[in-house]
């Protein structure tokens, strides 16, 4: 029987920790926040004191104007009247953080957003043993496994082959997608440049700051149509089918998130080419995680919580969800 | 089955119609036989299974997850094909080599029993990965939904191999899946099936828009054009078939015309609605509507909406081919043969007998008979020929009604338009001041309209709904239409056959636009 909530309050808009005065991505303006990282539904902006990773807090610096806040390195702690809060790589995008809350005999995880599989722009997720497991859910149904990220990506270059005079507009969240998927692309030696939509640069400049190497990009506006046919233009997702889209040489429409698995979804996007390529754990990720963190509680707190929690009890687990609110809406897969 | 699977994975992403073409047709060079046969009839629709059903898919899924999850991704998917698919437990992902041939799996669907359904089904989705178990599930329960008429398969095929459609459709439907003949053909290995014996669709007629155009009378022969669907009855003598204009076979929609056609022959006319309104007449064409699109009819609807076929031309007396002679010559034949069928059922399209041009110009404006469309002009020397050639049929429809209406919603179009807001929505006022919706146009402006008409609904949008938005109700729109009826599907009670824009009133306030009484006046 574990203690823990004595010590950790979960508000729909965020986890409190009680002993120290402390919420744990609070969607609200609070005076002591810790930031798992740096979307938005996790980040905002306007808290008295952050700690953070120096990455996340660089993600918050350029998107709030404000970089005030206390560093915490992967792996380091500070002590917050008597609770031990340390730092861990959760996989999920560039300065995420599991956080570990270590107070009065016990040991707290908090994944924040998380994946388990390979990704170039960001160290990988470290199993923490703990008695309670604060887990995301966002793709929290047995139908959710994604596909290996190279086969998706080899859809791209299958696409550009096979239309020469084309380019091939790819849609992605513009803080961790967008880099992943250019990385990706660079892994498996596409070396041509890659062409920016204006939302994607500084961020694509602020991931070169932090040592993730993305090569030769090149914004849209300085480039005339006829250069990038044959190429890979990136936008954020809300431009594909915009007016700004009208400059590129008749592109064909690519969207990568994990919601492209469901053909209905890709069909509303208008989506041409849907790219299965996530930063949340998969089904698989998020049962095979838990087994092998092997809690003795674990809470869920933000997605398809219900079949996470029913899994859990078929499988003997004590389980429970959080309701929690305000999530999924900048990243949503 | 994978090729099969990427195919359908294909064509759901793709939406213009040449890009599907080539799909399906490269997908028809590179498969063996019987394998593209069976697709090519998923695709269209004539593969069936009766004794797989939804519910067979069900319980095989209920047996290998648990309900409760199946039930929430169910919930979460929307479709229940799509969640088998991804929900089924992999086996086979990563060392997937073993595929199973369509040829296979259709001969395994078509003498599995009922009760076996479900064993079978997972005994194959076992040895599938996501994209195959949903081709399959299509595949099975029929209801593949990827857009593909029997007029597109036939042009697929004819776009594989090189050949002319109207040649291809003329055998089409004298085989049956696989089309294992059909391919030989195309392949050039063997010569063109005969289709004899069998009642088969040929291809229809085509007429050209008059336009400007203006022609002799001493040429061409003048009847109206009806406002129905355009059939074509074949009858061996052993067997009646009616088939719409792109081939499909609609004979089960309307029975009671392939019950009372007894005569051998191949005639085109148009079905038509007998309406009380019209003393027993053909109604219009929103009356036809009911009866379109059922598989079943009840004896209800066959005695509300009453169907007729009102006969244009004959391609087959009997056995023989007549569609090389001359129109004139074939009408008389038409003459002779209408009065051997049930006066009930069939009747002949009159001749309009006009002195010269400009009276039968006359007679057109002065119809207003809610069956009729516009009048058309057969040259009297024409052969019955497929498709449309330039100079021996037009139509000249009636002038289309015009309304000033008000802009209220907008929606993006597809495909090249898929940045623009390109289909409108637009009303009329009531006697309250209200606006009430009175149709939807996508067409009739030129390109540079298109492109003032989205910055408008840009600069004026008042509200967003998902990918609809309400625009400030300041433009008025003129819309061209060729009728209204009364609906009791929209808020004015009206709905318009072939709304399009015809100009934008810039200049005119939207205060001044229609009344939806004014069109109420206008129902035909």
């Amino acid at each position: 029987m574990t203690n823990a909530s004595t010590w950790i309050e979960p508000h729909p808009h965020g986890i409190y920790i009680k002993p120290a005065d402390a919420w744990i991505d609070p969607s609200r303006p609070v005076e002591r926040a810790l930031v798992t990282h740096g979307h938005a539904d996790h980040a905002r902006g306007g808290h008295g004191q952050v700690w953070a990773t120096p990455e996340t807090l660089a993600i918050m610096g350029l998107r709030y104007g404000t970089a005030d806040g206390a560093p915490v390195r992967y792996g380091d702690g500070v002590d917050l009247n008597g609770v031990q809060v340390s730092y861990h790589p959760a996989g999920h995008v560039l300065g995420s953080a599991q956080i570990l809350l270590e107070y009065a005999g016990e040991r707290v995880v908090v994944t924040g957003d998380y994946k388990r599989r390979h990704d170039p722009t960001c160290p990988a997720f470290e199993p923490l043993t703990c008695d309670i497991f604060i887990t995301e859910a966002t793709f929290g149904l047995p139908v959710f496994r994604h596909p290996p990220t190279a086969e998706e990506i080899g859809k791209l270059f299958t696409a550009l082959e096979e239309n020469p005079e084309r380019c091939v507009l790819v849609g992605a969240y513009a803080l961790g997608k967008a880099q992943r998927v250019i990385a990706e692309l660079r892994q498996l030696g596409h070396n041509a440049p890659v062409y920016l939509h204006g939302a994607l640069e500084k961020m694509c400049a602020l991931y070169g700051q932090h040592g993730v190497e993305l090569g030769d990009l090149r914004p849209v506006m300085d480039a005339d149509k006829d250069e990038m046919r044959g190429q890979i233009v990136l936008a954020p997702p809300s431009a594909l089918n915009d007016r700004w889209s009208r400059r590129l040489p008749d592109p064909i429409t690519a969207m990568a998130s994990g919601w492209m698995l469901v053909r209905q979804r890709a069909r509303q996007r208008n989506v041409e080419i849907p790219l299965v390529i996530s930063d949340h754990a998969d089904w698989t990720e998020l049962t095979d995680t838990i087994t092998e963190v092997d809690p003795e509680e674990t809470w869920v707190t933000h997605g398809r919580e219900d079949a996470l929690v029913h899994w859990c009890e078929l499988n003997q687990r004590k389980a429970r969800a959080l309701e929690m609110v305000g999530r999924e809406d900048e990243d949503d897969g | 089955m994978r090729a099969l699977a990427t195919l359908i994975d294909r064509l759901i992403y793709t939406r213009s119609r040449n890009a599907k073409i080539d799909l399906i047709a490269n997908y028809l060079r590179d498969t063996p036989d019987p394998d593209r046969g069976w697709a090519l009839a998923a695709l269209t629709g004539d593969l069936d299974f009766p004794t797989v059903k939804a519910s067979a898919v069900r319980t095989a899924a209920t047996e290998r997850v648990d309900p409760v999850l199946f039930k929430l991704s169910r919930n979460f998917v929307g479709d229940t094909a799509e969640t088998v698919a991804l929900i089924w437990p992999d086996h086979m992902r990563e060392d997937a080599t073993e595929d199973i041939r369509l040829n296979t799996v259709v001969a395994e669907l078509q003498e599995v029993t009922r009760k076996d359904a479900p064993r079978l089904l997972a005994s194959m989705m076992d040895r599938m990965d996501a994209n195959s178990r949903y081709a399959l599930i299509k595949l099975a329960t029929g209801g593949m939904r990827v857009g593909v008429s029997a007029r597109l398969a036939k042009t697929c095929f004819a776009h594989a191999f090189g050949l002319d459609v109207n040649d291809v459709e003329e055998v089409w439907h004298a085989l049956a899946p696989p089309y294992t003949e059909l391919f030989a053909w195309g392949e050039g290995k063997s010569g063109r099936p005969d289709p004899s014996d069998i009642p088969f669709f040929r291809p229809f007629m085509l007429a050209h828009p008059l336009e400007e155009t203006r022609i002799d009378l001493k040429d061409y022969a003048a009847e109206w054009k009806w406002d129905g669907i355009r059939i074509q009855i074949v009858g061996t003598g052993t067997d009646v078939r009616l088939y719409s204009r792109g081939g499909d076979d609609i004979t089960g929609s309307f029975p009671e015309i392939a019950e009372n056609f007894d005569q051998i022959g191949v005639v085109d006319g148009e079905l038509l609605v007998r309406g009380d309104a019209q003393g027993g007449e053909a109604a219009s064409f929103n009356a036809l509507q009911q009866r379109l699109g059922r598989k079943k009819v009840s004896a209800k609807m066959r005695e509300d909406y009453p169907a007729f076929v009102r006969l244009y031309d004959i391609l087959f007396d009997g056995e023989e081919d007549i569609r090389a002679q001359p129109w004139s010559k074939r009408r008389i034949q038409l003459e002779r043969f209408v009065p051997k069928l049930k006066t009930s059922h069939f009747d002949i399209s009159a001749l309009l007998e006009a002195r010269d041009f400009g009276h039968l110009e006359e007679i057109r404006s002065g119809a207003r008979d809610a069956a009729i469309e516009g009048v058309m002009l057969k040259r009297r020397d024409s052969p019955y020929i497929a498709g449309r050639k330039a100079g021996l049929w037009y139509k000249w429809k009636r002038d289309p009604l015009n309304a000033d209406c008000v802009m209220m919603y907008a929606q993006r179009g597809s495909g090249k338009r898929s940045s623009f807001y390109s289909d409108y929505t637009f009303g009329c006022w009531t006697e309250d001041g209200e606006l009430y919706p009175v149709g939807k146009a996508y067409s009739g402006f030129t390109d540079e309209e298109l492109k003032w008409l989205d910055r408008f609904v840009r600069q004026n949008t008042i509200n967003r709904f998902g990918p609809v938005r309400e625009v400030e109700k300041t433009l008025v729109l003129e819309v061209a239409f060729d009728s209204v009826h009364e609906s009791k599907r929209h808020k004015s009670g009206l709905a318009m056959r072939f709304p399009r824009i015809s100009r934008i009133r810039k200049d005119k306030p939207a205060e001044e636009a229609d009344h939806v009484t004014t069109l109420k006046n206008m129902i035909s």
